[in-house]
């Protein structure tokens, strides 16, 4: 009972993660129509910053700030300089040029910061387990994570839903030219959504940065999982994103965590344990798949136009 | 398609001259080296190509190609593993199961358009990536070492560096012959016409579906061929030739030589390598300008090489 509630949190927190970094996926390709391979790279980068800026400030949240701010900084820049002028192309286009950019942030990361990775200690108050239910107790940082993405989360929806900005957003997505022609700075509107993209993106790294490593190439396998969530949960829908990326988390976890015994109940311990790792591993992509065969805009298709 | 003298042709000609007389240049020289960068300079061109038969000229934004690189690969491993070592066994069995994946993937990606099917292209071979770390009895992760390569009974011998190129070459030259082939026919030119207009090539009566899937078998076919030339190359397969990267290497070679153009993907493929070793030597950190060197053809140089070549011939 204790390893189910614990690993059903772990997925929990580990799918609320991937949504940060779906969201800003599905906000970027729904409203700009662009696909963005480099995501992941921004996500590593933030990881990168927060380790730099941890470090030298000594404190956890002023650092995690400072890393955030530069990591929208970073996405402002990235889409003035190179990404904006390929909005409306083919997207094997923006595949490319992306792709380019991974190759690109890989090796700065490398002449920077080395190849060895680094380490983003957490604070003393983050470190203590937190009673959440008698008897059962669960890292306090894990759970942090948790309340701050569904906060961002929440944050997102009331923003996009509410406000005149995210007014405008949504009306960029469904017609572009319109709100172009009725005097809206449809360019810098794009610039914001890249750089809040970017920064969603950061805060998933540097959030998870304490618990494995920052290292070059962490962004790239966690880019893969998130846009399998934005192609379950129907590109461009953030509703979609989220829905998709908690049930993505969960499979995920409570695969790798009770697959193996699952197995070694039908098969002999030897075949099991060299079959589970492969098909836990796999069960998300297979799941991809069962959805797209089914419904192949994805659970929540945004509606277009 | 008339061959007439321009730059797109010229440039094509002079390349397989160069390809068919580079071992002798390697033995003049004594130059071992660039025959064995030639070497798996033509397996990706030809799997370069393959890719480019569904990409340029069928619409098909495969961002899995990689995947039957690894597949033709451990066909070859496996099956040496196990000690059949012939080759008239190993590469039916590579080129069927590289078609058999194919024709199911194809099958359930094709129901998908647009950045979708990238997707779930790119979902199915992270699928035979993480199969292939599975294989413990075969290396997993570390991958599996062929001591022995591919036997064709003193027809040809692969160990020798200068046949085994020319074998190389003879597939990649074959490959690109089939395409051409396959690309001016009535089922090519049906392929292409449902890039173009699906719903009216539907309307006239042609089954959309089954011609693309068609299409992507033969296109994972030939990759596996690539696949298994790989891994008798390297003498070693493992799941990183099956990385969702190496697709990205591959999708990067046919758009850096012209998409949809018959000997782009090859000039793509040479040029990329070549680049990626001339940088290499200078620095360590090659890809901080190969990066936004892709960046840059992306953003200026539509069409590729091909594209660049042709409008130099029109001036």
């Amino acid at each position: 009972m204790l390893l189910v509630v614990e690993q059903f949190l772990n997925g929990l927190q580990f799918g609320l993660l991937l949504f940060l970094l779906a969201a800003g996926l599905t906000l970027v390709f729904g409203i700009m129509d662009f696909v963005n391979l480099a995501h992941g790279s921004l996500y590593m980068m933030g990881a990168y910053f927060a380790a730099t800026f941890v470090a030298w400030t000594g404190s956890f949240v002023i650092g995690v700030m400072l890393a955030l701010g530069a990591t929208l900084l970073l996405g402002v820049a990235l889409e003035f300089i190179a990404l904006r002028h390929l909005y409306g192309r083919d997207h094997l286009d923006h595949v490319l040029a992306t792709f380019g950019l991974i190759l690109f942030f890989n090796d700065a990361v490398r002449l920077i910061w080395g190849p060895a990775g680094l380490a983003l200690p957490l604070p003393a108050w983050l470190t203590v387990p937190i009673q959440i239910m008698p008897g059962i107790y669960y890292p306090a940082y894990r759970l942090a994570i948790i309340l701050v993405a569904l906060a961002v989360a929440l944050m997102l929806y009331i923003v996009v839903m509410r406000t005149r900005l995210g007014m405008l957003i949504r009306a960029g997505a469904s017609n572009r030219e319109m709100i172009g022609a009725l005097g809206i700075n449809i360019k810098l509107l794009y610039t914001l959504v890249f750089g809040l993209g970017a920064a969603l993106a950061g805060l998933a790294g540097m959030m998870q940065a304490p618990i494995l490593t920052v290292q070059i190439g962490m962004g790239e396998n966690i880019l893969i999982l998130a846009f399998v969530i934005i192609v379950i949960g129907g590109i461009g829908s953030i509703r979609g994103a989220f829905l998709a990326a908690i049930f993505v988390g969960l499979i995920d976890t409570l695969g790798r965590a009770f697959l193996p015994d699952l197995l070694r109940k039908i098969l002999s311990s030897a075949a099991a344990s060299t079959a589970a790792p492969a098909l836990s591993s796999m069960l998300i992509y297979l799941l991809m798949a069962i959805v797209l065969v089914v419904r192949p805009e994805g659970l929540f298709p945004a509606s277009r136009r | 398609m008339i061959a007439s003298f321009n730059a797109r042709n010229l440039v094509a000609a002079l390349v397989i001259a160069s390809l068919l007389l580079l071992p002798l240049y390697a033995s003049i020289s004594g130059n071992v080296f660039v025959l064995t960068l030639f070497t798996r300079i033509v397996i990706f061109a030809l799997a370069a190509s393959s890719l480019n038969l569904i990409m340029g000229y069928g619409g098909m934004m495969s961002f899995g190609h990689a995947a039957y690189l690894g597949i033709g690969g451990y066909a070859v491993g496996i099956l040496a593993h196990e000690g059949i070592g012939s080759g008239f066994i190993q590469w039916p069995v590579a080129l069927l199961a590289s078609a058999l994946f194919a024709l199911v993937i194809g099958a359930l990606s094709l129901r998908t358009r647009g950045v979708y099917f990238i997707m779930i292209t790119l979902a199915f071979a992270q699928m035979a990536y993480y199969v292939a770390t599975g294989l413990a009895p075969y290396g997993g992760d570390d991958g599996l070492t062929i001591y022995k390569r591919s036997d064709f009974a003193g027809l040809i011998n692969l160990s020798n560096r200068v046949q085994f190129y020319y074998l190389c070459l003879f597939c990649l030259f074959g490959g690109v012959y089939l395409i051409w082939r396959i690309v001016n026919s009535r089922f090519g030119l049906v392929v292409q016409g449902l890039r173009s207009n699906e719903q009216r090539m539907q309307a006239i009566g042609f089954p959309a579906k089954r011609y693309r899937l068609v299409c992507f078998v033969i296109a994972g076919t030939l990759c596996g061929l690539a696949g298994a030339l790989l891994a008798n190359n390297t003498d070693f397969v493992s799941p990183a030739v099956m990385y969702w990267t190496r697709s990205g290497d591959l999708m990067v070679m046919v758009i850096l030589g012209g998409m949809g153009s018959l000997f782009g993907p090859v000039l793509g493929a040479i040029v990329y390598l070549l680049l990626e070793e001339a940088l290499s030597q200078v620095t360590e950190y090659w890809a901080l300008i190969m990066g936004p060197l892709l960046l840059l053809i992306v953003l200026f140089g539509r069409g590729g090489i091909m594209g660049l070549l042709g409008r130099l011939s029109r001036g």
